[in-house]
């Protein structure tokens, strides 16, 4: 019976971790300067310098400016996150969002790594079980033994090995 | 000397292209192509009987079948052509004998380098002669510029770049052609293979972006431009003139192991063969790289003046990419070597990570994407993209004849291994190379797909790539702590304990310091990650260490040396292994200099002469602002006493250029580095208002480290190059009077 209580205790610690990094996750930033910091990071300067807005700072930027008078404005005027988002993507176009939005087409782009990284994770258990059976686990009856080298492939690579030491030559 | 460059670079050409010819023509003589050598790949096995096991044999037998059929379709279009030219062979076998055609490709390719070499050499004349008659030079550099940034001008636009690279995989090749007696045949299809490469980039030079073109209507004697336009002043900074060229030696290295891969491919040689010739190769090659990333980011930090060393620019990503795989690859390798495993693996890896190489240099030039690096964008993508489809087909050509010739030779024996570390290593390396690629890359395919751009920037890699980084770290601790073969659970168990105490101490030290994610009641992502990054390595560290004293207790009992001699016997005698994990500390190392950006702190301030700002520790007061001049740029600077504890520690001078050739202006960062942290001070301009300067100081902690962290890499790179010791060096090593009991472990001994 050790083994099943054991199973369920690391079960559900695995679950309460879960919940304790989701929630940590899921807790934003609340006074108005961490939102300023928070938000600028999430925004691009629009005059092409390709910098965050929260961290352009080349001289005479015509527009860092005006857009970081915009943002302390939203927050001021009590807009959620996302509104103040969203009124810049509609002011400044899609490009002044530092990431892609998570919705319609531009979902793909943050779902595709994980789920590269899920295939990716299922190939490699596929793989090391194909490879070794886990621990040595027998192949089922009536399964094709992995086919043997041949004998003449074999014999021209010791062959090559052989022939191809120091001295080399053709 | 533009008329000597131009010459140099069509003889190169030429002889690029007589090395490709020859050395092909050469060794299909010595190995004719039959289609009876590639006969299909039998059945695979159902792994476990399953339904999911008889379907995936299934369509692992259409797959083949489908890729068989393509491969014998394109032979046996080949095959007329083949007969035709049989008839050329014959003629040219009878009046020369393959072997001594071949070795004529390789003294073309000697020539070759010497040719490029001389381009090169006439292109940095011209601009050191002020030869303002060439485009390249009027554009890239002036009477003013300082000498070293005149070598510099070399790679700060599109021709001279690509002169750079052309040059460079020259030399690459003369190394490899004179180093041909290590193994004739198999040099000698890597010296074509790199011809290829070669000619690819010569016909660039000559075709599509001639570094020698002259001014628009000039005629020999006629007038020029009195000076030239200068460097772009983001270029003019110590870390460029060796930064590209260490990055170029890096990029362009890798068409080495790939030549070798492919050229072993296409021979059926057995995969040690080639893996043991290359390490050297890759891992120099793998070194320039990462010493080019780090000086690019060391250039960033110091030149760009936003406090931050890493944009995740496309062109940053596009250095980053061939780092991963390159460094899979390495990994991978070992694999192959011990096991015979994963030989095809291990063959895409280099194919890819060459491609990968091509890849960069096409966003770098093409200006695919936007970047900040827009001082050298182009139209020869196009160039680029029909030589990376050629390549692939190349390379996917040959596989699928060779691809029997990749048979796994041993198998696993346990989840719990060496072994399996190594794929779950290659599995988060590759996957955060696809998370970078695809994060480059997705701009263009949302704007296909949707008509409008989207930019990928910071966030996106924050949230998707550092958590993946962070299981690599992971990684990097696990993987020295298990055994080849296998291991039992409790063992396993015992070589965890100390990393485990390493990393909850460094969380209970962490958070009683104040690295709190959860400070003031929000939330900070970046704060949890770097307390993630500080626990991890710190267990990885422990880990390492552990491994290093374990093996020297060993050697401190076996021979009664002391700990130091220990250690320094035990890295001898498997330099591969413990320099490996030297790399493994400087990863650490830099690791922990990254998370510290999690506390960075800054003030932006109009300071007036002796008023006061505050950041941390320090307090800077401005004791003066002033303006210099020389003949390449005006500067204006402040001059700045910095105070801590109320005590005057230093003093910095932050500065604005503007460069008269161009006028453009630059700042100038100053930059106190301690272990702790970075002061790190900004002149961003003067209020056009009251005249006064405006001043940004930044306090970034742990940022030395990074630059440790690539130290103790290099450091251990160069370990791990040294030949291990040997019982036979070891005896050499050994005073006279003990020689007699080691006698017999001499070579040839009894």
């Amino acid at each position: 019976m050790a083994t099943p209580l054991r199973f369920a205790f690391w079960t559900r610690a695995a679950q309460a971790l879960l919940l304790a990094v989701a929630i940590c996750l899921s807790v934003g930033a609340t006074d108005a300067s961490s939102r300023f910091n928070n938000l600028g990071h999430r925004l691009m300067c629009t005059c092409g310098c390709a910098q965050l807005l929260g961290e352009c700072n080349h001289v005479g930027c015509p527009e860092s400016g005006r857009e970081r008078s915009e943002l302390a404005a939203a927050i001021a005027s009590g807009l959620t996150d996302q509104q103040i988002l969203d009124s810049f993507s509609a002011k400044y176009g899609a490009t002044v969002l530092a990431a892609p939005p998570t919705k319609g087409f531009d979902l793909v782009a943050w779902i595709a790594p994980f789920a590269v990284f899920a295939a990716a994770l299922l190939g490699t258990i596929l793989l090391i079980r194909r490879w070794g059976g886990l621990g040595g686990k027998p192949l089922a009856a009536g399964i094709e033994e992995p086919a043997a080298m041949d004998p003449a492939e074999r014999e021209r690579m010791e062959r090559v090995r052989r022939e191809t030491g120091s001295e080399g030559g053709f | 000397m533009a008329a000597f460059g131009s010459l140099c670079l069509l003889i190169a050409l030429a002889l690029a292209a007589y090395n490709l010819l020859a050395g092909a023509v050469a060794l299909r003589l010595l190995v004719p192509v039959r289609l009876a050598d590639f006969p299909p790949a039998p059945a695979p096995r159902n792994l476990y009987g399953s339904w999911i096991g008889r379907n995936f044999a299934r369509l692992r037998v259409l797959i083949d079948q489908i890729c068989f059929s393509l491969a014998v379709a394109a032979v046996r279009a080949y095959n007329p052509l083949a007969s035709a030219a049989a008839r050329v062979f014959d003629w040219i076998s009878v009046r020369i004998s393959p072997e001594r055609l071949a070795d004529t490709a390789r003294r073309a390719g000697i020539a070759g380098f010497v040719a490029v070499t001389g381009a090169a050499f006439a292109l940095v004349w011209s601009v050191f002669t002020n030869d303002f008659s060439i485009t390249y030079i009027l554009d890239h550099s002036n009477r003013a510029l300082p000498i070293p940034y005149k070598f510099a001008a070399l790679w700060s636009g599109q021709e001279g770049s690509l002169l750079l690279w052309a040059w460079l995989l020259g030399t690459y090749g003369f190394v490899l052609r004179l180093r041909h007696k290590t193994d004739v045949k198999l040099y000698a299809y890597a010296g074509t293979i790199l011809a290829g490469v070669q000619l690819f980039f010569l016909s660039i030079l000559v075709f599509a972006a001639p570094p020698f073109s002259l001014l628009p209507g000039y005629v020999a004697g006629g007038a020029v431009p009195a000076d030239g336009n200068g460097l772009n002043p983001l270029l003019q900074y110590p870390e460029m003139v060796i930064h590209p060229p260490l990055l170029y030696l890096g990029y362009v290295g890798f068409s080495v192991p790939f030549a070798f891969a492919l050229g072993a491919l296409m021979m059926r040689y057995p995969g040690e063969k080639w893996i043991r010739i290359t390490r050297t190769w890759t891992l120099v090659t793998w070194l320039f790289l990462t010493c080019g990333i780090f000086l690019g980011m060391h250039w960033a930090y110091a030149v760009l003046g936003w406090g931050g060393y890493w944009g995740w620019d496309p062109v940053e990503n596009a250095s980053f990419m061939p780092w991963l795989t390159g460094t899979a690859f390495l990994h991978s390798v070992m694999m192959q070597e011990r096991k015979g495993m994963m030989k095809s693996w291990n063959v895409w890896l280099i194919f890819s990570t060459f491609l990968l190489t091509l890849l960069g240099t096409l966003l770098t030039r093409a200006g695919l994407v936007s970047s900040v690096h827009a001082f050298a964008q182009s139209s020869i993508g196009t160039w680029f993209i029909v030589f990376m489809c050629i390549v692939l087909a190349v390379c996917i050509f040959t596989y699928i004849l060779q691809r029997r010739h990749l048979k796994t030779e041993h198998e696993l024996e346990s989840l719990v291994s060496r072994e399996s570390s190594f794929l779950f290593n290659n599995l988060v390396l590759l996957t955060a190379c696809f998370v970078i690629l695809w994060g480059t890359l997705f701009p263009i395919l949302s704007e296909f797909v949707e008509g409008s751009k989207v930019t990928v920037g910071a966030p996106f890699y924050n949230a998707v790539a550092v958590p993946i980084g962070l299981f690599l770290l992971f990684l990097t601790g696990v993987g020295p702590l298990l055994p080849w073969r296998s291991t039992s659970l409790k063992a396993v168990r015992r070589n965890f304990v100390l990393p485990s105490i390493a990393l909850w101490a460094t969380v209970i030290v962490c958070f009683a310091v104040g690295a709190n994610p959860w400070k003031g009641g929000a939330f900070s992502s970046g704060v949890f990650y770097a307390l993630v990054g500080f626990a991890l390595a710190a267990a990885v560290l422990t880990a390492i260490v552990s491994e290093f004293l374990r093996g020297a207790a060993v050697l401190m009992r076996q021979t009664g040396r002391n700990i130091f001699a220990a250690l320094w016997l035990l890295t001898r005698r498997n330099t591969r292994r413990y320099g490996g994990y030297l790399v493994h500390i400087g990863v650490v190392i830099s690791v922990v200099g990254l998370c510290g950006a999690a506390f960075n702190r800054n003030i932006e301030s109009e300071l007036g002469l002796h008023s006061s700002m505050s950041v941390g520790p320090y307090t800077l007061t401005q004791v003066g602002a002033t303006q210099d001049s020389n003949d390449n740029f005006d500067s204006e600077y402040a001059v700045m006493d910095v105070y801590k504890g109320g005590q005057k520690v230093f003093q910095m001078t932050p500065e604005k250029r503007v460069y008269h050739s161009s006028g453009q202006p630059q700042t100038m960062v100053a930059i106190h580095s301690t272990p702790e942290w970075d002061l790190y001070v900004v002149y961003e301009g003067t209020n056009p208002d009251t005249g006064q300067p405006i001043i940004k100081a930044f306090l970034n902690p742990l940022v030395g480290w990074i630059w440790i962290g690539l130290v103790v890499m290099v450091f251990g790179t160069a370990i791990a190059l040294v030949p291990s010791l040997t019982p036979a060096t070891a005896a050499l090593r050994v005073p006279a009077a003990q020689t007699a009991s080691v006698t017999p472990a001499l070579k040839g001994g009894a």
